[in-house]
């Protein structure tokens, strides 16, 4: 069950405590799962808010820049298309931050940690979304690694951001599908569609591999995150599983990558590929991607203008309380 | 992310004193088809009932996944603690003769 | 592919008025997306938003058939101008802050929702299926914009006062809702279109209903705006259609 009230930092215990420690340890190796009230280390707790939070900030802050194109879409099956996933995006940060609610920390301090620049969100939703094809990119390949990502989560040890992503994962199916029956389309257009479609690719394809993250050598929080079975698999492992699933996808497109060296390696059975220019990321990361700010000024805007209305409705429950109370008392 | 005052319309100084109020948690259980029981399907925000009601058609029923919701404050919900697990369930555990398989029929008897 | 222009036909021009309408609407909720006060409204602004294209989709195609003219949905949709179009004026006023926008959904939905459950009766039967599922929908717009209405009358000092000028702003635009001109009282005559005035009662007792328990007052009925139904619209449409019409005009002819 999904109550703050039960997830006091009592309830969790010391955080040093070999003894549940290693009982923890044995629950998570025999894949058991955890629920919100169960004892857990500080650090897992701490590790668990972290990254179910960043990512329902990526869901919230990633309704942006396909949201850009809702009201541009260029037929009416695909603004609905187009509004029916974004609002699924909406709806996914939602499961997510219920999910770290169980966790003692509320959406309130949460959002509050993304508008003051406290949070990481997804690096790629700071690109720009420039032409219609890019909405198709976002649905192919972001959406595409996305899933990558997601599907082992489905099995992650912590129970409610687990059940949070089979959710996810069931809705999510329509929009990588989406996406590519969008690029799908322009492929087989006109030579401007075509063009369109392929600044696109050249665009999305190495932002959308950054999206896995630093590699395993340098990976921060992978050691713990595999031992505690938050992760299954490392970000190199995901982001060639993501290269081998979508490199065919987009052959089949008659689309070229941007990337000289990609070659199928018939050896491993794998497609290679050219280095990652990783400082690019950082920079991302750090703030100095091309809509950091308008993201967040975004972002910032929607949550001040909306405050007066949530106010407004809690102000409203309690009018109501109230007379109530003195409807009973009478 | 770089936090410069002022970005969002209100300076950073501000930001940090208004203090928002929490809209509270309500957990949404949702019956999928007759006959079935009403089941856990997540949590939301809402300031009152009607509200969490309706916040959880709009979220949790996008698919035709319901015919009939219930909505409850998450503060209202008492759960057993995990600490108890033990000395609450594994005294059922050696209570074999609460299953039929405990008990033996001649299979010329037939299905009973 | 260029601007067209619409047969006159009465029935053409009659679904061309209520899928106007829908999809006007539904664009003005869909540029909320992402943006709204709270998470769970975002999702509830969205739903309502595409409920309102899906209305006016199968109308579209209806109107498109009736013309006979091998155009479709989207070519009614994307290759209109301002003046072609046939929604009324309220629908096309812009989302201005959260007020604004649940006034001008509350002030459609207490119409639409009788409307479509009357129009459910009509001698045509696909507007009377299009409106037979409209309906269902149109009751859960009025329903979930009354509440939100009665919320921020009976909220705080500034939510009233945000709920009572959104009110009073829009409320000259409520007037051309019930109004029936020539082209429809041939089809009101012949038992497929419905006429407004019928509704009347029915829409100010809700009106009345709500804004009581909002604490609103309700405007004077004064100076009424007119003339969305005829093609004559405020600002506000063009810039709509620059924003939805943008893809079809610059690649005109292309598959998406």
């Amino acid at each position: 069950m999904y109550t703050q009230a039960l997830n006091t930092r009592e309830a969790i215990g010391p955080v040093e405590d070999p003894e549940h420690e290693a009982r923890f340890q044995a629950r998570v190796d025999g894949e058991e799962k955890v629920e919100p009230n169960d004892w857990m280390p500080e650090a897992y707790r701490r590790l668990l808010v972290r990254q179910i939070s960043q990512h329902a900030h990526s869901e919230i802050v990633g309704m942006l820049p396909e949201g850009n194109w809702i009201t541009r879409a260029p037929t009416l099956r695909r603004k609905a298309a187009l509004l029916a996933k974004v609002q699924d995006e909406g709806g996914h940060g939602l499961y997510l931050y219920a999910a770290a609610e169980t966790l003692d920390v509320s959406r309130e301090e949460l959002v509050e940690q993304l508008l003051a620049g406290k949070a990481k969100y997804s690096s790629i939703f700071n690109y720009p979304t420039l032409t219609w094809a890019d909405i198709g990119a976002v649905g192919w390949l972001v959406d595409g690694a996305a899933i990558m990502n997601q599907i082992p989560l489905c099995r992650c040890s912590y129970g409610p951001y687990a059940r949070a992503m089979i959710r996810i994962c069931k809705e999510e199916s329509f929009h990588q599908r989406q996406g590519y029956e969008i690029i799908l389309t322009l492929s087989r257009g006109t030579a401007e569609q075509k063009a369109m479609a392929q600044g696109a690719l050249n665009r999305w394809w190495w932002p959308s591999l950054m999206m896995f993250g630093p590699s395993d050598k340098e990976s921060q929080h992978s050691d713990k995150s595999m031992r505690w079975k938050v992760k299954r698999f490392s970000n190199d492992e995901l982001r060639q599983k993501f290269v081998d699933a979508t490199v065919p996808q987009g052959l089949y497109l008659g689309l070229t990558f941007p990337d000289p060296e990609l070659r199928f390696d018939e050896a491993s059975g794998h497609w290679a590929f050219g280095a990652i220019d990783f400082d690019e990321l950082r920079q991302v990361i750090a703030g100095n991607g091309p809509c950091n700010h308008e993201r967040m000024k975004a972002r910032r805007k929607a949550h001040d203008d909306g405050a007066w209305v949530r106010e407004a409705a809690l102000a409203y429950a309690e009018k109501r309380r109230s007379r109530r109370d003195t409807a009973r008392a009478a | 992310m770089p936090r410069s005052a002022g970005r969002g319309g209100i300076p950073q100084e501000r930001r940090e004193l208004v203090t928002e109020r929490n809209i509270p948690l309500w957990e949404v259980f949702i019956r999928s088809r007759n006959g079935l029981a009403h089941k856990h399907v997540g949590s939301l925000h809402a300031a009152d009932s009607e509200m969490a009601l309706q916040a959880a058609r709009d979220v949790y029923t996008r698919r035709g996944e319901g015919l009939s919701i219930w909505v409850v404050p998450s503060a209202a919900i008492v759960a057993s603690d995990p600490a108890d697990k033990e000395v609450l369930f594994e005294p059922t555990a050696s209570k074999v003769y609460r299953h039929p398989t405990f008990y033996e029929v001649p299979d010329e008897v037939g299905h009973m | 592919m260029t601007t067209i222009i619409a047969a006159d036909a009465p029935l053409v021009q009659y679904a061309l008025r209520l899928a106007d309408n829908a999809l006007v609407l539904g664009h003005r909720l869909s540029e909320w997306c992402g943006h709204a006060p709270m998470l769970e409204e975002d999702i509830a602004l969205a739903n309502i938003a595409l409920d309102l294209i899906g209305q006016a989709r199968p109308l579209y195609a209806y109107a498109a058939e009736l013309e006979g003219e091998g155009r479709n949905e989207d070519k009614l949709a994307y290759l209109r101008d301002a003046s072609q179009y046939r929604n009324v004026l309220l629908v096309e006023q812009p989302n201005g802050d959260f007020a604004v926008t649940i006034v001008r959904q509350f002030l459609y939905a207490a119409f639409m929702a009788p409307f479509w459950r009357l129009l459910a009766g009509s001698r045509d039967a696909t507007f009377a299926a299009i409106a037979a599922k409209a309906e269902k929908e149109a009751a859960y717009h009025l329903r979930h914009s009354a509440e939100w209405l009665i919320r921020l009358g009976d909220g705080t000092p500034e939510s009233h006062a945000r709920a009572q000028a959104a009110l009073d702003e829009l409320w000259m635009y409520t007037g051309e809702l019930f109004e029936a001109d020539a082209i429809e009282r041939g089809l009101i005559e012949r038992g497929v279109a419905l006429d407004p005035q019928t509704l009347r009662p029915e829409w100010d007792e809700t009106v009345d209903r709500v804004l009581g328990e909002a604490t609103l007052k309700r405007p004077p009925d004064g100076w009424m705006q007119t003339g969305g139904r005829t093609g004559r619209h405020s600002e506000h449409l063009g810039f709509i259609l620059a924003d939805m019409q943008f893809l079809q005009r610059a690649y005109p002819g292309a598959t998406w």
